[in-house]
């Protein structure tokens, strides 16, 4: 076989083998794939929401008239107004844009943790990894509050038509419109709380691992590349959660 | 753990010769349990996909023997079942918890695992020219989701309310009400969590695969000269990944209806007279979901028995493969396709007539990729030197079992006709043709064939023949007619249909079906018997007993791990120069570049002298 190569030679071209063809090394394209196949997760579960949305009535009347019934969907602004420290104040939207605004600038730290991988920069990768971590953690502290916001409910709570009143929502009763937006609520910011949670276990991987040197050694900081990828897929699946149950 | 594992792959992959020659010792369980070596991972699961097999076919021998015989008594069996036989009759949940799990267990674990998981692991490595799967780790990984998924399965059988029972699809809401029949209580439980494991398993397998086939072709080895069984193992892995993640979601969804009160799938549902809290869910939403993977996932079971038969027959007609390039293209439709005919399941579940339309016309465009297909293996055979080997014989009755179940696929795709045949034996006469032993004879085609590779040993020829001959007859003699049962309006998933004054006319018919069922059953322990056999006293293999041209046969008789001992060979030609005018051999290896086949070379080959 070696005596062949003396011969002639086989094609070098993108896709004759012997390369990679997309120039990424095969752990950054099995992050690739799997954040594909993480997509169609994400995607059954916001169509799984939109049919459920599609299936229930909308609020017809004024906003200023608007309350909370099980006949109707409720309208995001009327839901998601409160903010820590601010009791009964209506900020329609206010808290969530914060908590948006902390993962994208996690998601800017995340970039400039990889750029300064590239330079093989072990203090600045450490900085910006600590930065990420921390935003990433303080994204899950506010859903944590909103959670607990949530679930404990307003003042005014939903008055029932036998004249009962609840207070909040849980998996089956829900003062703020139907049990399944309460439902939906919950799974799918739930489940997209477990990515963020998964990626910060992740960035503590691999912060220690840039803290003893393994990357350094090793001679790129691929690693950290790699959980960039998939902290910036969580990022994006946010801004669609986001636009689905806050905006429209 | 995570970083010294990535560091040692490096150096697998970048394929230092120099790491072949020290052959360091390793361990019993290194080397044949938690082994990283693709191909051990490979024959992993296929002892696991013939265990489940063996288990998936007593259950169908089982339900058959009630549907035809209504008046035996099981009495006999009440040392094995236990409390499932009921005064000499099998107890009906059980029939229903029986038909459910053969589903899960043929479709899912040796169909899609020990199928793909078997002929993807060991073969793209070897065909591609790579010392091993992109990473070995998650490859061992893979094998072991789907081990622990196996053993949560195989633990709800013994269950003492039984195991899933609401049939393989599992719709809620009998899947989701416990309190509905006793087979949505703990093995309902069970079978999703298991479920939940093997996705993680096909996932971790599936990128494998992709990456592999990616990054790790050997020089020379462009798309275009890949053996069509790697194109279909590539795309297999493709589906699958995409496809599995939406049954995640939905298992999840139904997880959380089953257990935690949600009401996903659930709308003002009352039990026994009692209301149940959930409101304003979907139930067909779940079948959304679910078919989104389950029709995909029939092209999972099918895909990579196409790729062994265009290989089997092309070797074994001693001529190139007719049409390669459209080969891959019918793949590629097949697969695209596959993701937007979903609904073709749900005709009657009350969708919009014009949607069903659509879906149709969708549907029915797949024949032309699969008629291009079998139009292609036919060309091949056509005038070719055929080598009559086991493999050969099914791979031909392969296609003859894939054309008899797709023309009632054709039938079954129209919704007008579908809501006359929905839900009876037509059905399942012709999905068990096409996807269900069209697959496993693909299967059986790539043992026989690849035998030599995995084992070192030849497997017995003239045992293969019989296996053959009988399992062939039966197929057809199993599955014709249901046909005619199916035509007749006759239910699948009825466990008793002696009451039915219209169906009493086709006892002879469901006895015969039975007898043949339970024959080829007990003759597929002459298969078990012969493999088993012969991977210890089987007559020795050379390196190429096939004469073929991929690049499996160059490795050794018993690769090693790495594959090759010396460098890894490099490519010149595509896979299927079989009986090239000229040459002196009727078939030239991948790796034999063209200057030294100056006697056959066509004319613009010449230019790569």
């Amino acid at each position: 076989m070696s005596q062949t190569t003396t011969f002639e030679q086989p094609n070098t071209g993108t896709w004759d083998g012997g390369n990679e063809p997309f120039k990424a090394s095969y752990g950054k394209l099995m992050m690739w794939f799997f954040l594909l196949s993480d997509a169609f997760t994400f995607a059954a579960f916001l169509t799984t929401y939109g049919l459920a949305r599609h299936r229930h009535h909308a609020y017809e009347g004024t906003p200023e008239a608007f309350t909370f019934s099980t006949q109707w969907w409720p309208i995001p602004e009327k839901v998601f107004n409160a903010f820590p420290g601010f009791h009964g104040v209506d900020w329609p939207l206010a808290f969530v844009a914060l908590m948006t605004m902390i993962l994208i600038l996690s998601s800017v730290t995340m970039v400039l943790a990889v750029e300064a991988g590239h330079r093989m920069d072990k203090n600045d990768v450490q900085k910006w990894l600590l930065w990420t971590i921390l935003f990433g953690s303080m994204f899950l502290g506010c859903q944590a509050w909103e959670w607990t916001h949530f679930i404990s409910g307003t003042d005014e709570g939903m008055k029932l038509a036998n004249g009962s009143v609840i207070h909040g929502a849980n998996l089956i009763v829900n003062q703020y419109g139907p049990p399944l937006f309460a439902d939906l609520f919950f799974f799918i910011t739930g489940f997209h709380g477990t990515h963020v949670f998964s990626g910060v276990v992740l960035l503590i991987m691999i912060f220690i691992n840039t803290v003893n040197g393994v990357y350094h050694r090793r001679g790129h900081y691929e690693m950290v590349e790699k959980v960039g990828l998939y902290w910036h897929f969580v990022d994006l699946v946010w801004v669609f959660v986001f636009t689905f149950f806050y905006l429209v | 753990m995570s970083s010294t594992d990535i560091s040692l792959h490096k150096d697998v992959h970048s394929g230092h010769d120099d790491h072949h020659d020290d052959h360091h010792e390793q361990s019993f369980i290194e080397k044949y349990i938690f082994s990283q070596d693709h191909k051990v991972i490979g024959k992993q699961f296929l002892f696991a996909g013939l265990f489940w097999a063996i288990i998936g076919g007593t259950f169908s021998s089982l339900f058959r023997f009630q549907l035809g015989f209504p008046e035996a008594t099981f009495t006999f069996l009440e040392p094995i079942l236990g409390k499932w036989v009921d005064g000499g009759k099998l107890n009906p949940e059980f029939y229903l918890a029986l038909v459910t799990m053969h589903g899960t267990i043929m479709v899912f674990f040796v169909l899609t695992a020990g199928l793909s998981g078997t002929f993807s692991n060991f073969l793209i490595p070897l065909q591609i020219g790579a010392r091993d799967m992109a990473s070995g780790f998650m490859n061992m990984l893979s094998f072991w989701f789907f081990f622990l998924a196996s053993v949560i399965m195989f633990y709800s059988i013994f269950l003492e309310t039984g195991p899933a029972a609401g049939g393989w699809t599992v719709y809620p809401p009998l899947s989701a009400l416990p309190q509905a029949i006793s087979g949505s209580g703990a093995g309902m439980t069970m079978w999703l969590v298991s479920m939940a494991l093997f996705i993680v398993s096909q996932l971790l397998g599936g990128v494998n695969y992709i990456t592999t086939v990616i990054n790790l072709r050997t020089r020379g080895m462009s798309m275009a000269k890949l053996p069509l069984t790697i194109w279909a193992f590539f795309l297999t892995a493709v589906l699958g990944l995409l496809a599995f993640p939406v049954l995640f979601s939905a298992a999840l969804l139904l997880i959380f209806d089953r257990s935690f009160g949600t009401s996903f799938f659930l709308s003002d549902i009352y039990v026994a007279g009692e209301a149940l809290t959930h409101t304003g869910g979907s139930p067909v939403l779940f079948q959304h979901l679910f078919w989104f993977l389950g029709h995909p996932e029939v092209y999972i079971v099918i895909l990579p028995t196409f790729g062994i038969v265009s290989e089997v027959i092309a070797t074994n007609a001693r001529k190139p493969i007719f049409g390669y390039r459209a080969m891959i293209g019918s793949m590629l439709g097949i697969s695209i396709l596959s993701f937007i005919v979903w609904a073709h399941h749900m005709f009657v579940s009350g969708m919009n007539p014009f949607l069903g339309s659509v879906f149709m016309f969708l549907t029915l465009i797949i024949a032309v990729p699969s008629a291009v297909k079998v139009f292609n293996w036919l060309a091949t055979l056509w005038r070719g030197n055929i080598n009559f080997t086991p493999a050969m014989l099914f791979s031909v009755a392969f296609v003859s079992l894939f054309i008899t179940g797709g023309v009632t696929g054709i039938i079954l795709g129209n919704s007008a006709l579908d809501i006359q045949m929905h839900d009876t034996y037509f059905v399942v006469a012709h999905f068990h043709l096409v996807m269900g032993s069209a697959a496993f004879f693909g299967m059986f085609a790539g043992v026989y064939h690849w035998f030599p590779k995995m084992f070192g040993r030849m497997i017995d020829e003239k045992l293969g023949y019989v296996h053959f001959w009988i399992t062939f007859v039966c197929a057809y003699l199993i599955f014709m007619p249901m046909h005619y049962l199916g035509i007749a309006g006759f239910p699948r998933r009825y466990y008793t249909w002696t009451g039915f004054e219209t169906f009493n006319k086709f006892l002879d018919m469901n006895s015969f079906i039975t007898i043949a069922a339970i024959f080829v059953f007990f003759a597929q322990f002459i298969f078990i018997f012969n493999f088993i056999y012969s991977i210890f006293r089987g007559r020795r293999a050379t390196e190429n007993p096939w004469k073929s041209n991929t690049l499996e046969w160059t490795t050794p008789v018993n690769p090693g791990h790495g594959n090759w001992p010396g460098p890894l060979p490099v490519v010149y030609r595509w896979p299927y120069d079989y009986s090239k005018p000229g040459a002196p051999q009727d078939f030239i290896p991948q790796n034999v570049p063209y200057s030294q086949t100056q006697s056959s070379n066509l004319p613009y080959e010449r230019d790569f002298e």
